[in-house]
């Protein structure tokens, strides 16, 4: 496991597939963690193989991808449903939640990711 | 072959205006000049799956969306409203200001709360606009004016592509003529992005940092570098005098900032701080900022809002009067209080672009979406109502990022009814609903 700071923002190809959320190519596009190459390294996981990010909001099971060029302390997510999963609710009084900058955990898992509608559903109470 | 020429873009704020769209009965063949998201959005209609029919579900969140008519979707849709105590409408910010002033009509008779996608994108700009203003220019003048240009917190070869070749640092303006070469380029982002790749200056911070890192530029620029420490915000103190000193060499600097000033910490006191660096700049150099605006017409809606109801967005009309106060009336803290009871949004996805604890409260209240596509705010709508696209099948206005109003063009016939149209419909049955008559 890692200790680590979760970033969120817009890819091109998330902004592409937008209109098309439903679809297989949304998917590819959000649902993915970017890492450092060496964190790949320490958690023994290649890409494409899943990883648990944690943060004190909840967890998500996504692919690991490598961004040769991110630092260490820093692993992204694509803004949409798996990274708002595990961002802070928090708006500091201002209206915006916590989007970046979460301090996060990513581990190697098993378990599946889940598409867009299995993860939705998880908010039902 | 009808090709339509001078074609608005209504995917980001960069509102592109020279896109060539070609259109075969009635069918959108092909795009010029557009980017791969103005691409994506312009064609969608024939590249993917939309909402072909109004559906409801009539036994709670569990049930399945059922087709019906658009009478007894807006039917349904003004009896949700008119039943709340609570309401909140949000979104409507990837379509017409036409539509816009309809939703605040909307949202004034059935005293409810009112809100833009600004709520989780640039709303700390606004309020760092309120606190300290934001001395700006179009994006006309930036192109033909700039030779510094600093992307803080944001990323245009993702967000908005065209940004750089027809506004900003591969653009030739006026007394910028060779382009690029005429001008300096600086990225601030934890990120090494790939709008990073040809940047002059790259001050890679510590995420959070923002706020640090401009208070010490403002240090160094009121002759005070004497009192920083060796690394700032996780940066050499000499990056960051090379920076103070691009900007104090500068004939004409522009901040465009995005997220990483409004999601980080710090949230709109970062904004606020930007423009307290750009005073003390202005005192001997000229340096303006504009906000990366995402959705199209975001701007829009903080005109329209603005002009009709004296705020720009987080507005709650459940006083009669319009009431304004971001933390307490803004979208993600009236769901996480649990407050609202009932949902209405449009040209918007909450669904997928909220945190969890607000989605959480979203599945236990009726919720109606008016939109043209499916996407994770379907899954917890009990009221789901088609839309046309603004901008290819109606006209209408949208103001770009930096505050210029320009006319969308009608490309395509539809059957399908407007934003304005719905909306139009709705208030009418609110209003029938609460024994006032029709529209």
């Amino acid at each position: 496991m890692i200790g680590t700071i979760l970033i969120s923002a817009r890819t091109i190809d998330q902004g592409a597939t937008l209109e098309e959320k439903t679809s297989q190519a949304y998917f590819d596009a959000a649902a993915y963690c970017e890492l450092s190459e060496s964190n790949l390294k320490a958690l023994g996981v290649s890409i494409d193989q899943n990883v648990k990010v944690a943060t004190a909001h909840g967890t998500v099971v996504v692919p690991a991808k490598i961004d040769a060029r991110l630092p260490d302390d820093i692993v992204f997510i694509p803004m949409g449903p798996w990274a708002n999963a595990i961002v802070d609710p928090d708006t500091c009084g201002c209206g915006m939640p916590g989007f970046k900058g979460v301090p996060a955990t990513v581990e190697p898992t098993t378990d599946p990711v889940l598409n867009m509608k299995e993860l939705m559903a998880t908010y039902k109470e | 072959m009808p090709v339509i020429k001078d074609v608005v873009c209504t995917f980001c704020g960069c509102l592109c205006d020279d896109l060539e769209v070609t259109v075969e009965d009635n069918k959108i063949t092909k795009v010029g000049k557009a980017c791969k998201l103005g691409r994506a959005k312009t064609m969608g209609m024939f590249l993917h799956e939309r909402i072909e029919k109004p559906m409801i579900r009539k036994n709670g969140k569990d049930s399945e969306l059922e087709e019906c008519s658009y009478d007894e979707a807006i039917t349904k849709a003004a009896e949700i409203l008119v039943a709340a105590k609570r309401p909140i409408s949000y979104g409507w910010c990837s379509t017409s200001c036409e539509a816009i002033e309809k939703a605040v009509v909307l949202a004034e008779e059935t005293g409810s709360l009112f809100d833009s996608t600004a709520n989780v994108c640039h709303g700390p700009s606004a309020l760092a606009t309120q606190e300290k203003g934001a001395p700006s220019c179009s994006l006309g003048t930036a192109k033909n004016y700039a030779d510094l240009i600093i992307f803080w917190g944001c990323n245009p070869v993702h967000a908005h592509p065209r940004h750089q070749t027809r506004y900003s640092t591969m653009a030739k303006g006026a007394f910028t003529p060779n382009g690029k070469k005429d001008k300096k380029m600086v990225v601030v982002d934890p990120r090494n992005t790939d709008t990073a790749k040809k940047a002059d200056l790259l001050l890679q911070l510590k995420p959070g940092t923002d706020y640090v890192l401009i208070e010490a530029l403002r240090a160094i620029v009121n002759g005070h570098e004497d009192v920083l420490p060796d690394e700032i915000a996780g940066l050499p103190k000499a990056k960051v005098l090379e920076l103070a000193e691009m900007c104090k060499a500068s004939k004409f600097g522009i901040i465009y900032f995005g997220m990483g000033i409004t999601q980080t910490r710090g949230r709109y006191k970062s904004g606020d701080n930007v423009s307290s660096l750009l005073s003390d700049l202005n005192q001997t150099n000229k340096f303006v900022m504009i906000g990366m605006r995402g959705h199209y017409n975001v701007t829009g809606f903080g005109q329209v809002a603005a002009w009709e109801a004296g705020f720009p967005m987080a507005i709650d009309f459940s006083r009669g009067s319009a009431y304004y106060n971001p933390g307490e009336t803004g979208t993600n803290d009236v769901l996480m209080r649990r407050e609202v009871d009932a949902f209405i949004t449009g040209a918007a996805d909450p669904g997928a672009h909220f945190p969890q604890e607000s989605i959480k409260h979203l599945y236990k209240i009726p919720a109606i979406q008016v939109d043209g596509y499916a996407n994770p705010t379907t899954e917890f709508s009990d009221v789901v109502i088609p839309a046309a696209i603004a901008g290819v099948e109606c006209d209408g206005t949208a103001y770009r990022m930096d505050g210029q109003p320009i006319r969308m063009k009608k490309l395509i016939e539809t059957t399908f009814k407007t934003d304005e149209e719905i909306l139009t419909e709705i208030i009418a049955k609110v209003r029938e609903l609460k024994g006032k008559g029709g529209a």
